[in-house]
């Protein structure tokens, strides 16, 4: 399994889950102390082996070395999860073209210009699946995170046209949208729509096996966005989400 | 950054912190001097305010989850602090290894055992949680990490051990494991009659168990007093297939939080007979699986809002075994008369095994646990007078379940205080390190 993001939160949860299961992993990240961290973690809960490649994935150079190597590191790839990307503080961003075209490159250029190149090794493969981490705040460009919001769109098209492309090959595209993630602080109640990562997870980790194609997590986002989604663009544009 | 404010289980006292700082890295963690008071947040399973920080910066560490390494031969195990209990164990007891010690929830971080140095129901056996710490890194708030062994920095590790999280944050905990060949305990449930029972069933099953607590009903008055149940188990030695078996994930959760009045005396009275009722024979033999035996409550999820807006008091303390049952029956007829309800008593003695702990709290002798709904002024009334009962026989009461104790009492039962102020952080404090230090 390929891991690109392996230091955000939910790559981590998810690669815990797949090292009980001793698989052989290979995870990028930007951090070379941060990963070899996670790189320990996982070959203490399991895995069979787990090689780390360090790259600041804005620059589109590092692509295609870094999925040759995890191809000759790999050999067979049975997975390839996507999920490296930053939250910038759109309020910044507003006043800062350089800064938002710059997140653009890290949660959109660079997420496509990956996911491409190992669609077309699965593709070669004739199998594989390919996993892509989306968010709800695609679905919508909000004004307090349109930036970010506009680049998890670019991924979803995106995956969309793969998936199509890449289904009567045998390999499985999967968009993830996960609704806002919570760090458990309290014991008390919680916004009840804030997701556990672990659950997050979870789900990830059976929506590969049941090959789906797109995945909000937690479930209820579906319905939600649903909603969003038939708000007319006059009321949308006064909320103030 | 979070906002939340982190509770305490107890869910009393309240506090405010200044802010909640979710560590994801311990590599990122810097203490400054200028941000204090500091604290290291693990789960909240202390009942009172040891792991709260009002108005001062809380550090939460559960993300701090990654282990570094486990020797699957040795036994031996390093990983950063907020890893839980509960977590550790899904990793470990596939290989056959279980933790030396462990409270009666696993949803515990070892940062937090450590700080704590917690006890189990083999404490008559192997001692405190930190007995079985052979390292640990403990980042200070001049910036400097320092490796604490026995034999290297010896005396701010015995401080931080049991040092309630007041000489620095622990990044990294290196804890030495225990052998298992399968996942059930061998368990035998002994009914009796008295309190006096109770002690004297504890000092037979010690000397052949690993591991024993009894439960005991503290609602009945005058000579059936103290009825209850004697547990004791120990791990199957026959090697089975249970290691390796997957278990369910938990749990009911209580979803919202009840009125108060469910949890008032006659609801209790109800609640204790019936659970003491369940058994009918004198002696009960099972095997159970390890995380029935160990963490019978965990099922429940978040049972401690059942207790409600007023939230809960636990009360744990150790009187010497001589005169040992007398103590403890003057503490519940004071709770008794008091009218101060318990929902568990939970008794056990401890052994002899020292910790290393300068702070930590087990002495040989017996252990009495209660939980009570926070019932207000009353109880607060009933429970300095225990403190009186404790600390006349030179007992003390445990840190990590209290959210009253008066300064001065709890300075007078912890003579220890003196060889620990030395090696407290100065950018380091909480709730309960004011509280105990505000009547000087
Ligand atoms: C159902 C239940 C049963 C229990 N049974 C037992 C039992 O049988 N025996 C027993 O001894 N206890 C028992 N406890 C109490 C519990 O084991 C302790 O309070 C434990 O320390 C809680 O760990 P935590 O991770 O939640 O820490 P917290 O409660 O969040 O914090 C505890 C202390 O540790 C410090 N701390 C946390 N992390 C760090 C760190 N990284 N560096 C430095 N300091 C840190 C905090 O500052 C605080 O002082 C029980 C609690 C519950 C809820």
């Amino acid at each position: 399994m390929v891991i690109i993001g392996a230091t955000s939160a939910i790559a981590q949860s998810v690669a815990r889950r797949y090292a009980e299961q001793g698989v052989q992993l290979f995870l990028v990240a930007r951090s070379e102390e941060k990963v070899r961290t996670v790189a320990s973690d996982l070959l203490a809960r399991g895995a069979k082996r787990a090689s780390i490649y360090v790259a600041d994935l804005r620059m589109r150079d590092v692509h295609a070395d870094l999925v040759a190597r995890s191809v000759a590191d790999l050999g067979h790839i049975d997975c390839v999860l996507i999920a490296h990307g930053v939250m910038p503080d759109q309020k910044l961003l507003d006043v800062d073209v350089d800064a938002t075209i710059d997140s653009f490159m890290t949660n959109a250029v660079s997420v496509i210009s990956i996911s491409h190149r190992y669609a077309n090794v699965l593709e070669g493969q004739g199998g594989g699946s390919l996993v892509g981490l989306s968010s709800v705040a695609g679905e919508r460009g909000r004004r307090s995170n349109y930036a970010y919001g506009s680049a998890k769109s670019a991924i979803t098209a995106f995956y969309s046209g793969l998936r199509a492309r890449l289904a009567p090959k045998g390999v499985h595209v999967l968009t993830v949208k996960p609704g806002p993630v919570d760090t458990p602080m309290t014991h008390g109640t919680k916004l009840p729509l804030m997701a556990n990562v672990e659950v997050v997870a979870y789900d990830i980790e059976r929506a590969i096996n049941k090959r789906t194609k797109v995945l909000y997590t937690p479930g209820i986002w579906r319905l939600i966005m649903a909603i969003v989604r038939a708000i007319p663009e006059s009321l949308f544009m006064k909320s103030k989400f | 950054m979070s906002s939340a404010a982190p509770e305490s289980w107890g869910r009393f006292p309240r506090a405010t912190p200044r802010s909640v700082d979710d560590v994801a890295w311990t590599s990122d963690l810097q203490l400054h001097g200028d941000q204090q008071p500091i604290l290291a947040y693990g789960l909240g399973r202390s009942y009172g305010d040891v792991c709260l920080n009002d108005g001062g910066l809380v550090l939460a560490m559960e993300h701090c989850n990654h282990i570094h390494v486990f020797d699957r031969e040795k036994g031996l195990i390093r990983a950063e602090a907020g890893l839980s209990i509960a977590d550790l164990l899904k990793v470990t007891i596939p290989h056959g290894w279980f933790v030396p010690v462990t409270p009666g929830t696993k949803y515990v971080t070892i940062g937090g055992a450590l700080a704590n140095d917690v006890h189990g129901k083999n404490h008559h056996r192997v001692g405190t949680f930190g007995c079985h710490v052979s390292q640990f890194e403990l980042l200070r708030s001049d910036g400097s990490r320092v490796t604490c062994s026995p034999n290297s920095n010896g005396e701010l590790f015995n401080a931080t051990i049991g040092g309630l999280g007041l000489t620095g944050v622990v990044t990294w905990v290196e804890i030495h494991l225990t052998r298992i060949v399968s996942r059930r305990i061998e368990e035998e449930s002994i009914k009796v009659s008295s309190l006096r029972d109770v002690v004297r069933v504890t000092d037979e099953s010690d000397a052949a168990w690993d591991y024993t607590v009894s439960w005991v009903d503290v609602t009945t008055r005058g000579a059936k007093l103290g009825k209850g149940l004697v547990l004791r188990g120990r791990f199957s030695t026959a090697p089975d297939a249970t290691l390796t078996t997957r278990t369910a994930e938990p749990r009911i959760t209580i979803p919202f939080q009840p009125p108060s009045w469910l949890l008032s005396y006659p609801t209790i009275k109800v609640f204790n007979t019936l659970w003491y009722g369940k058994q009918r024979s004198a002696i009960v033999k099972r095997t159970v699986d390890c995380e029935s035996f160990f963490y019978p409550l965990d099922s429940i999820g978040k049972w401690n809002l059942l207790y409600g807006k007023r939230g809960m008091l636990q009360y744990q303390c150790v009187v010497p075994s001589d005169g040992g049952l007398e103590s403890m029956q003057a503490i519940l007829s004071e709770l008794q008369r008091g009218r101060v309800s318990s929902f568990l008593a939970v008794v056990k003695k401890f052994g002899n095994v020292t910790s290393p702990g300068i702070l930590s709290f087990p002495r040989p002798g017996l252990t009495l646990t209660l939980d009570m709904p926070n019932s207000g002024a009353k109880l607060f009334d009933a429970l300095d007078r225990c403190d009186e009962i404790v600390r006349s026989v030179g007992g003390r009461v445990y840190a990590a379940k209290d959210a009253r104790i008066k300064g001065r009492m709890f300075r007078a039962m912890y003579p220890e205080l003196d060889r620990f102020l030395p090696f407290v952080d100065p950018a380091m404090s909480s709730s309960f390190w004011r509280r105990i230090n505000s009547d000087q």
